[in-house]
Parts: structure tokens; sequence; C-alpha cells
């Protein structure tokens, strides 16, 4: 009994919650930690069991005279079943042709760094490179790498804020605080909806806490197996004027990779 | 894309402005003007991928640099996991940016550029499996193909001119001497290791005087080489390390690089990075061994990129042995204009030698390069 009581003590304590908090409320009421928790975990895994996808990218980035400059990608997804580890992936770019070629490769951590390979297709060669740029913009776009590696659940703490309208739809408001190292933000604030848990609307803010840019999830599709994506993602940034609309095309699940098919070695071969 | 003929590539002009009279009888002054060409076809059917990548290069000064080879020409076939080439091909090994110790697959094409990173096509058959331990890599290198030297007018040369057509082979079998090497590589947490051996003929050749002690003679040895390569990642941190043994050149001796790369992301709140690169150079070889100018040098650089639209970039460096006071600058910058075009500056400048010491040949061959390219 004894044992029991103080095993019990201890889980209380480090999952942070207090103990005179869960004896003065009754056992069903969740913290809004709790609940932001729960919202984003029900986001993040609803998708669970994709397996993998295989799908186009491109960008379209917008300037503040209103000037247009295109990449094309094609980026690859292996879902990797266990949360305390992150997705591997592979981002091979078509366009500009000068870089064509150039490839991405990404073993997510949850709070430890990223493993992250670059391969550059004119010497052929495959670099080992820092993962610590976060912040930093993905191919000068108002994407920066978080934004696309920094998707796993447990990489943030959450907060539940209110519920409030999003379209037709009704959004669970959430905040979340970046828990790994070097991020570009203080906070995000997303929106998600309630009917099929997925992101509608996310705003980031930086360093000082002012709002940096709002991203816009729009055209959702439903794959087979329950599997939502959203096909047009555009990125407002409200200090420089600049926007990129990221559009994804031609999902494919289930494409049949494996570990083998995200490895260094086969860098030289992606394209 | 099965069932397409991928084409994609460059077309490229290329000037060069000599800043100093040339020093040896036969060189130039006048600028250096060339065109390259450089398509790339790919067929992606399923499992089977075909690659052809053929490049020629027009000098208006140098009958040595103009010329043609086949960077890629090969049959990849990939099962789960394990793959083989066939062909022509090109492979990179290594971590460290100011020499290229253990890359040894691919001769260097000198004339293309001073900086050691052009390779000529090589034919092989190399077979690559993944395993939970790590990629293993053997090849059989049949066809050694010679190192390129400038002629007669070209820059970069000392007074002898290299005789290609009259290369010395230790194997009796020549150029048709089949090598063989092998490579793992891995990584561990925060570690890249790669530890490779190569047999067969050495792409750095050994010079000669003709009878006539007019020409140079390149003069091919048969060697054994290991190679090591590592990295370390930490934080914003690079460290690396490349090392090589080899046997077969006067006595048996090992050379090393070492260094790091540290950058500033996002430096003064703005988009751009700023990385600082120093490695170090160690070689051990003897007088019986090919002539290695970089034992004791230093290397430093600035790598700036503003990771704008245009992918602005650029790398200013220099290589100094601190002995002799020879110092060699070097500067890369490059960009894109619109979508489909690229503009690339180079500028490279000898100091520092004296009568007999390394890089006394070249004193004269300070140059500004400019490349504009059209990429398809």
């Amino acid at each position: 009994m004894k044992m029991l009581s103080l095993k019990l003590l201890s889980k209380f304590i480090l999952s942070g919650v207090v103990l005179a908090g869960v004896l003065a409320t009754p056992v069903w009421a969740e913290t809004p930690e709790e609940k932001g928790f729960a919202i984003a975990a029900r986001a993040d895994r609803s998708d669970n069991g994709f397996g993998d996808s295989v799908a186009g990218m491109e960008m379209v980035l917008k300037n503040a005279h209103g000037q247009e400059t295109n990449r094309v990608m094609t980026n690859k997804i292996l879902e990797v079943p266990d949360e305390t580890l992150g997705d591997k992936s592979i981002t091979v770019f078509n366009s500009p042709a000068d870089i064509a070629g150039t490839a991405l490769l990404s073993h997510a951590k949850i709070l430890d760094p990223d493993d992250q390979w670059l391969y550059l297709p004119a010497l052929k060669r495959i670099k080992r490179i820092s993962s610590v740029n976060k912040s930093g913009p993905f191919v000068g776009s108002e994407f920066a790498f978080e934004d696309f590696t920094s998707l796993e659940l447990g990489k943030y703490d959450y907060k539940f804020l209110r519920e409030e309208a999003c379209g037709d739809m009704t959004c669970d408001v959430v905040e979340r605080y970046p828990k790994y190292e070097h991020s570009g933000y203080t906070k995000q604030i997303s929106w998600i909806d309630q009917d099929v848990f997925q992101a509608r609307k996310i705003e980031f803010y930086d360093r000082r806490g002012g709002l940096l840019k709002t991203l816009s999830f729009s055209e959702y599709k439903k794959y087979e197996g329950n599997i939502w994506r959203a096909h047009k993602l555009h990125m407002e940034n409200a200090q420089n004027g600049k926007s990129t609309d990221l559009l994804y095309s031609d999902y494919k699940f289930k494409a049949g990779l494996d570990d083998n098919d995200f490895e260094k070695g086969v860098l030289t071969r992606v394209r | 894309m099965a069932g397409e003929v991928d084409v994609s590539g460059f077309v490229g002009t290329e000037a060069r402005i000599f800043t100093q009279s040339p020093k040896h009888t036969g060189q130039e002054s006048n600028p250096e003007f060339s065109v390259i060409f450089n398509p790339e076809l790919r067929y992606n059917a399923g499992n089977h991928r075909f690659t052809f990548i053929p490049f020629y290069r027009h000098d208006s000064r140098d009958d040595e640099r103009s010329h043609f080879d086949i960077r890629e020409a090969y049959w990849l076939y990939i099962a789960d996991d394990w793959e083989v080439l066939t062909g022509i091909n090109k492979v990179f090994w290594g971590v460290t940016e100011s020499r290229h110790l253990v890359n040894i697959i691919n001769q260097s094409d000198v004339v293309e550029d001073l900086d050691g990173e052009d390779y000529l096509g090589q034919p092989m058959v190399n077979f690559a499996k993944q395993t939970d331990f790590g990629r293993v890599s053997l090849y059989a290198l049949p066809g050694f193909r010679e190192r390129t030297f400038p002629g007669t007018s070209g820059r970069f040369r000392g007074p002898l001119i290299v005789d290609t057509d009259n290369a010395q082979y230790e194997s009796s079998a020549d150029e048709k001497h089949i090598d063989f090497a092998a490579r793992w590589s891995h990584y561990f947490g925060d570690w890249d290791v790669g530890l490779s051996h190569f047999y067969g003929t050495g792409r750095e050749p050994r010079f000669l005087l003709n009878g006539a002690g007019t020409k140079l003679l390149p003069t091919y040895d048969l060697i054994n080489q290991t190679g090591l390569d590592v990295q370390y990642t930490n934080e914003a941190w690079l460290w690396k390390f490349e090392a090589i043994a080899r046997e077969g050149q006067g006595e048996t001796f090992a050379a090393a690089t070492g260094g790091f790369e540290y950058t500033f992301y996002q430096v003064m709140d703005s988009a751009a990075d700023i990385g600082v690169l120093t490695e170090y150079h160690y070689d051990g070889r003897d007088f019986e061994a090919p002539v290695s100018t970089v034992d004791g040098d230093v290397f430093a650089g600035l790598r700036l990129s503003l990771n704008d639209t245009q992918d602005t970039a650029l790398l200013a460096g220099f290589s100094i042995d601190p002995d002799t006071s020879e110092t060699f600058y070097n500067l890369e910058a490059e960009r894109r204009i619109g979508n489909d075009y690229t503009i690339e500056l180079r500028a490279r400048f000898f100091s520092g030698a004296d009568p007999g010491e390394d890089s006394f040949a070249l004193e004269k061959d300070d140059y500004i390069q400019l490349r504009f390219s059209r990429y398809f």
C-alpha cells in the first residue's frame, strides 16, 4: 500500500499536477493544459496509421510588391508510430533548375535536435547539417524550417483557450509553447475544428511576443483510412508584407516505403 | 515519371581575366573564354534507372582545356536493401571543405578548376547494401582515367607541360588495370563515420622528365589507400576529420585534414547565415610520392548565405603555409537571376611564394572568372 501511494504521488508530481488541486476538484475536470493537450493529441493522432506518403509540393513566394517566385518539390514521409520518436522525411527539389536534385533528409526527434542530411547534386555530396537553424527561412519562403520539422505532439506544451466559430465549423482554440530549443516562437495559437479535428489556422508569435505570421489551411481532402490533408497552406507574414502559398498535389499513401528509403545513402538517387 | 525521359542540365559561358602577364613561354595573356554544355538525361522505370550526363567545354585558348567527357552513363537496379550500378558514375566520399583526401574513386578534372571539385566519369560496377549497421559499398573499377593538365597556352602550370599522351604506369596492364574499392558508412547519433579502402592505380601522378628534358611524363603507381572520415555535429558546430594511410609511393605515409565549421544563424535579425571555417592539413609523404603542397597549411574561410529567393551565397577564404608565408586567396560568389539563370564569380590570387617554393610557378596566375549559366 505504501509503495503504491508513493508511486501515485510521484506520478502526480511528474505530470505537473498539483496534488492539492486534484483533491479539491472533481476527478473529471480537466485543467486548460490537459484539455489543450487532449485536443492537440486527437488532431495529431487523427492520421495514425497513414504509414507513408508521397506528395508533390509547390511553393509560391510572393514579396511585398506582389512579385512571385516558384519552388517545386517532392515530399516523402515515413510514419514512425512510436510517439517518443519523430517521423522521417525526404524533400527533393525539382525547380528552380539550378538546384534540381538537392534533397533534405530529416529524422525528427521530439526534444533532441533532429538528424538532418543535405544532398548537393553538383558534387554528389551527402552532408550532415546542423538542425539548430529552426527559425531560419526555408528556401527563402515565409515558412521556417521548424514549420515543417516540428509537427510532433511532444514538441509542445498546450493550453486550451476557448471555443469559437471558424468558417462553418466550431473550433477549439489551443495555445502551444515550443519545448524544443532554438525555436523562433514564444507561442503559437492554433484553431482545430471539432468535426474532423484538423488545424484550420495557426498564429505564430515571435521572440518579442508580437504576431509574426498567420498560417491558413484550406482545400482539405479525405483519403482512405479517414486521413485528412490540406492541399493549400497560406502563410502570411504580418511584419514584412510577404506571403507564401504551399500547394500539395498527387498525394499517395502506403506507397510501400520503409526505413531503407530514408537512409542517407539513398540521397544520391532520390531524384 | 516512369516512361518519360527527363531532360535537364545547363549551358554556360565563362570568361577569365588574368591580372598579370604570364610567367611561362607559350602562355597567353589575353582573356580566356569558354562555353560549357552539360545536359542530363534520366529515365526512371521503377526499380531500373538510366542516367546519361555528357559534358563538353570549348575553350578559346587551351586545346587541353577544350574537352569532352561522359560524367555519368549508368544503369542502376534497386532492390529493397541493395542496389547495383553498372556504367560510368561519380562518387563523393568525405566531409572536409578545403581538401578531399579520402575521395578517390574519380580522377580530378584539373583543367576545369583548381579547387579539385570537378571529376572525370569513372567506369564501375558498384554493389551497395544497406544493413542495420550502416551502408556497405563495393566497387570494381575497370578503365583508369588519366588526370587532365593544361596545354602549352594554358595557365596554372610549371615551365614544362605535362605530356598526357605518354603516361607511365606501374601496372603492366597500364590503364586497363582493374581497381577495387570498398566503403562502409554509418552514423551513431551525432557522429557520421566512413571507412574506406582502395587498391589499384592511384589517381595522383608523379612526374618524370622525358628523354629530351622538355616535358613531364605523368607516372601512375599501384597503391593501397585506407581512408577514414568523421563528422561530429553538435548544435551549430560541425567538427570534421579525414585521414588516409597510403602504401606504394615511397615510404607508407599518412595524411590528415581536420577542422570545424561554426554557423551564426540569422545574424543581426536578418535571414542571413554566416559560417566560419578552419581546417589544418598534415601530409607525411616523402620525395618519392607525388608532390603535395599542403603539409602544415591552414585554411580559414567565411561562408555567407543570404537565404533570399535568389539563393545568394559567398565563400571567401585563404590557405597559408605558415613556414613560407605562401598564401592562396579564394573568393566564390553566386546568385540566381530570374528562375533559370545563375551568375558565378570566382577570384583567386597567389602570393608570397619565393623561388623554389611550391606555388612559385603559379605566381602570375591570379585571375577573376565570371560564369553565366542557363539551366533547363
